[in-house]
């Protein structure tokens, strides 16, 4: 499995958040969640997105509003989901 | 051009064939008689289950087919065509099985999808309450830990096929958190009322599911999470929202059958029905309609074979689209068949009561219509992919 570095999968998530929050940027240690723009389908996209983009499962223990509330926060996650699979 | 044979179909395309063969010779046959006695037979049921068809959305290591979306959708197509109380019973069994399989644990999983997946569990979806229908972060339903156990106390209405399901899938608050509880329905404090006098999907074998202090373990819980709205809405209702949009399509494509045989047969003012103008214009636009539909249904099959961000989306829309289509094809099916089509002698009345269910199930027309719109400033690039 390719681990990415976290500036890599930090870089990747803000285009994505780029694309579906209508040129809205976010800052690295905002969350999202708290910005008023992302609701609870938009949270789904974003496991779909990172699934997709970057190889890994997200399981229902992994899905705690901390791994995904900022885009550093995230790019940890992904980082670490992929560093235990390219271990196994 | 070569003289050989065309290459042999691939096994996944070998057994939906199968089952799309059985569900326009056994069923469609027989769904205006089901309707009539209120109930899909057992035997219907089991049979379902035994040809693989309950098992089509479940992963091959638990006995299921893992059809990818596009034949998922093929057979609910078909199941549209031929009897939307099937295709019900198919969305919501499929729903629960989704819920499991992406967010089940494995002793859940084990102990669950082979028996979702055989037919030998019927499973039930239950999230509306009298209080909360579109609102879903709305139910009352509540779920208090007492040690090893949860204990359930609430109110569901119009559970789809709730008068025969083994187990359910509950959604209620754990902790203030939505969160989804599988209650079997032999436990302690459930009671089944059936629900009669339903305008469409009247084979639907709908139930109002009271649960008073149901008891059961605290590994029954699903996928407890931070995200419990988002799973639930984004992920299980998300399958059913395009179970749906593709039976859509088939009742539409129903309807235009229909239509066709109809006024092909019947001669008015001395020519059949299909050659008049006004007729005309009711059947090209139902083509038209149907067609488009179908490939809504397809680009957003494509984007969730693709696991993409962008398949809830483009599953709204296509659930929104084709529910809308199937309303129009009904009324103008019914219109074209005359007073002949306001009879119990022909499909068409059942079509157009059933469409009407389409556009209120699994997110109504308003609420896609509310989700579509939040995607507005994403939608451009969004359209031009999977094209």
């Amino acid at each position: 499995m390719t681990v990415n570095s976290e500036a890599d999968i930090a870089g990747r998530y803000r285009e994505f958040l780029g694309r579906f929050l209508g040129g809205i940027e976010v800052g690295e240690e905002e969350n999202i969640f708290q910005t008023g723009v992302v609701n609870s389908l938009f949270a789904m996209q974003i496991i779909l997105f990172v699934e997709s983009e970057f190889g890994i499962a997200v399981e229902s223990e992994d899905m705690e509003i901390a791994n995904f509330s900022t885009v550093n926060a995230l790019a940890r996650f992904v980082r670490g989901k992929q560093a235990i699979g390219a271990g196994a | 051009m070569s003289g050989n044979p065309a290459p042999p179909l691939d096994t996944e395309a070998l057994n939906v064939a199968a089952m799309l063969a059985w569900i326009e010779g056994e069923i469609a046959p027989r769904a205006d008689r089901y309707d009539a006695e209120a109930r899909l037979p057992s035997q219907v049921v089991e049979e379902m289950g035994a040809r693989g068809l309950l098992g089509a959305a479940i992963p091959s290591s638990f006995g299921g087919s893992a059809l990818g979306a596009r034949a998922q959708g093929r057979l609910c197509e078909a199941l549209g065509q031929a009897s939307a109380s099937a295709l019900s019973l198919y969305t919501v069994h499929s729903m629960v099985a989704t819920a499991l399989a992406r967010l089940g644990t494995k002793a859940q999983r084990q102990s669950w999808l082979p028996r979702l997946a055989a037919g030998t569990v019927v499973a039930g979806f239950a999230l509306s309450e009298p209080g909360a229908g579109s609102d879903a972060d709305g139910v009352q339903t509540s779920f208090t830990r007492d040690g090893g156990q949860v204990i359930v106390t609430g109110v569901k209405s119009w559970v789809s096929f709730g008068q025969v399901a083994n187990l359910l899938l509950v959604i209620g608050k754990l902790d203030g958190r939505m969160a989804a509880l599988l209650v079997p329905t032999d436990a302690a404090g459930v009671d089944i009322e059936p629900v009669t006098g339903m305008l469409g999907f009247q084979a639907g074998m709908l139930a109002t599911i009271t649960l008073d202090q149901v008891s059961v373990g605290a590994d029954n819980v699903v996928g407890f999470s931070d995200f419990g709205l988002a799973q639930i809405v984004g992920l299980v209702l998300d399958q059913g929202r395009h179970c749906i949009a593709w039976g859509c399509v088939g009742l539409a494509q129903a309807c235009l059958e229909a239509s066709v045989a109809y006024c092909s047969d019947r001669v008015q003012f001395g020519r059949p029905l299909i050659e008049l103008q006004l007729v005309q214009e009711m059947v090209a636009d139902m083509m038209a309609e149907t067609h488009a539909a179908r490939l809504m249904c397809v680009n957003a099959s494509k984007a969730r074979d693709a696991r993409s961000a962008d398949m809830i989306v483009r599953t709204a829309a296509a659930k929104y689209f084709s529910a809308r289509c199937a309303d129009r094809a009904a009324s103008a099916a019914l219109q074209l068949h005359g007073a002949n089509g306001l009879s119990d002698r022909y499909p068409v009345q059942r079509y157009l009561r059933d469409a009407k269910v389409m556009n209120i199930i699994e997110g109504s027309t308003q609420i896609q219509q509310v989700v579509l719109a939040q995607h507005a400033k994403s939608w451009t690039r969004m359209s031009r992919e999977f094209a």
